[in-house]
């Protein structure tokens, strides 16, 4: 700040706190309506205070779940981290490969691949719905992790962050390596696997997040409930026509959907930032 | 950029490429070629019979009163989620920029919702303003206004475009504050030393060196607006009521997967790429003017 003026300075703060509070208002209310029983969420207007319901709640939401859904939600939440480590994991794995082909290779088409890669940014699955649903079907892989997981985890975006990190590594290491007798694998693992730690952590934080938020996919392709992310089990926990939806699980369940993500970021901010910044370049 | 120093096999490159290539050949260019194939076919219910047609999938798309009016809604939705959460990202940045002390916490306390599922986001503000027990609505209600989303489809575009906009603050405020600070101090102290205000610094400093920045932010916001909404029309509105919230993407679900229109659901994917080749390249742009600059 340039300038030291009091009532500024008092402005400043006034103003991102408003702003703190605006985007926590809903959350705030969605915590407030997990902690009481949903008579009261049914009274208008409903409480604003949390109640004591809270453990009772949650312990339902995870043990048996909403009466609308026959999947606890306990279980939605392990499908949820299946798919969302599953999806880093595997982007990030398949991306580091196909970087050091393009990078420490030369072979005919390689940047015939390159580009093909490229493509897949202008490929998102909103574009190509059913399709896609088609090849998995004829795969035999609705209902399931792979089903879940393979068709989301190729990556032109993590490709070419690992293709950047791999062209900053100086040649000297690469001929100190040759000379010392290490292979191409052995090069790899033992050297651009540790040089690239920080980022591929950040990438992790980053895809981790992405997966875990899918929701036009999962809704695709799950129809067995032992298969349901959380995130499809709150819309079918909301969607009960006639009935009444329980509103008091509900918003337990929408809570403990966002938890894992959010903790992520608060937690590990840095590497946040720094795969944020990375993956949008 | 290319490395001079290179191992030297054959085979082994390609078995690398190929758990990417294999995925992507799979998963992304089979399926896109047949929304390409199908969109120029007719083929029946049951599937067992198809004509070539040339462009009649599109013409006939483009005739359609209803997909005119989701190419609208879509335009007005994407416009009014970027200007919204841009302009109060810009707005938070700016003074967050200007805090001394507590600025990591304020940082923390706005980018959590990055984290936020589009879809939950839509459940959060779907509560708030349920017609018969969200207390936004009783509060709305105390003053004399009545809301229903499920019958207004101005309220319901509101209501989508609020869930969505709140999710986005996070990832422009973040920009916006990495920019702002970006931004050599020199530049604002030598006006503040000709005498130059906080709002004067601001328009004529401070926003045009942000430029780039936030040409970047409004092609991403409007690709996430596009795409990424598909979990909040889906979760709160379903594209209703009569349309009013019917985005493309959440049209080319509803055609395809409920409708089971082949021809016109491929017709319409064909023309959601070219819209993301488009984006696409007005990405890269951003990029080239970054180098410049």
């Amino acid at each position: 700040m340039v300038e030291n003026r009091r009532w500024l300075n008092w402005l400043t703060h006034f103003v991102l706190i408003i702003g703190v509070l605006i985007v926590a208002f809903p959350i705030y209310i969605a915590f407030v309506a997990s902690t009481h029983e949903l008579d009261a969420l049914l009274q208008s207007p409903m409480p604003i205070w949390p109640g004591d319901s809270l453990i009772k709640n949650y312990a339902q939401a995870l043990g048996t779940g909403a009466r609308a859904v026959g999947a606890p939600v306990w279980l939605m939440m392990f499908n949820s981290l299946v798919m969302a480590v599953g999806i880093s994991v595997g982007k990030i794995a398949i991306s580091m490969l196909a970087a050091f082909a393009i990078v420490y290779f030369r072979f005919p088409f390689r940047m015939a691949f390159f580009w093909m890669i490229f493509i897949t940014l202008m490929l998102p699955v909103e574009v190509r719905i059913l399709p896609t649903y088609k090849v998995v079907a004829d795969l035999n892989m609705l209902n399931s992790y792979p089903g879940l997981i393979i068709p989301l985890i190729a990556s032109a975006t993590a490709t070419f962050l690992f293709r950047q990190v791999f062209l900053a590594v100086p040649d000297e290491l690469t001929e100190a390596a040759r000379i010392d007798g290490a292979g191409p694998i052995r090069f790899f693992k033992d050297i651009l696997l540790p040089l690239s730690r920080t980022n591929i952590a950040a990438l992790f934080v980053i895809m981790f997040i992405y997966g875990w938020v899918q929701y036009l996919w999962p809704l695709l392709i799950t129809t067995d409930e032992k298969f349901y992310t959380m995130l499809i089990g709150i819309n079918r926990m909301i969607a009960v026509g006639e009935g009444q939806a329980e509103w008091q699980i509900i918003m337990a369940t929408t809570m403990l959907a966002m938890l894992p993500p959010v903790l992520i970021v608060v937690f590990m901010q840095r590497l946040f930032v720094k795969g944020l910044v990375e993956t949008e370049k | 950029m290319e490395k001079r120093v290179v191992f030297r096999q054959t085979f082994l490159p390609y078995l690398l490429l190929a758990p990417q290539v294999l995925v992507t050949l799979v998963f992304f260019f089979w399926p896109a070629s047949q929304a390409l194939y199908q969109s120029v076919l007719r083929e029946d219910a049951f599937g067992l019979s198809s004509e070539f047609i040339w462009f009649e999938n599109f013409s006939a798309l483009f005739a359609e009163a209803e997909y005119l009016h989701s190419l609208e809604v879509t335009a007005l939705f994407s416009l009014a989620v970027a200007t919204t959460a841009m302009t109060i990202a810009l707005y938070l940045a700016v003074q967050a920029d200007r805090v001394i002390h507590g600025a990591m916490v304020y940082k923390t306390l706005l980018i959590w919702p990055y984290a936020v599922a589009p879809a939950v986001a839509g459940v959060l503000w779907m509560f708030l303003f349920n017609p018969s027990m969200g207390i936004v609505v009783f509060a709305l209600r105390a003053v004399g206004y009545d809301w229903n989303h499920a019958l207004n489809g101005h309220q319901a575009m509101a209501l989508v475009t609020v869930s969505a906009a709140w999710k986005q603050i996070s990832y422009n405020f973040l920009f916006f504050l990495a920019g702002m600070q970006a931004i050599p101090k020199s530049l604002i102290e030598a006006a503040a030393i000709d005498g130059a205000r906080p709002a004067r610094r601001f328009w004529t400093i401070v926003f045009p060196l942000l430029a780039p920045t936030t040409f970047f932010l409004l092609v991403m916001n409007v690709v996430y607006a596009f795409f990424d909404t598909f979990g909040i029309i889906h979760q709160v509105t379903e594209g209703g009521p009569a349309g009013a919230t019917n985005i493309l993407v959440y049209k080319v679900f509803h055609d395809g997967f409920l409708g089971l229109d082949l021809g016109g659901s491929a017709a319409q994917s064909v023309v959601l790429m070219a819209i993301v080749i488009l984006l696409t390249v007005f990405q890269f742009q951003y990029i080239e003017r970054k180098v410049h600059y």
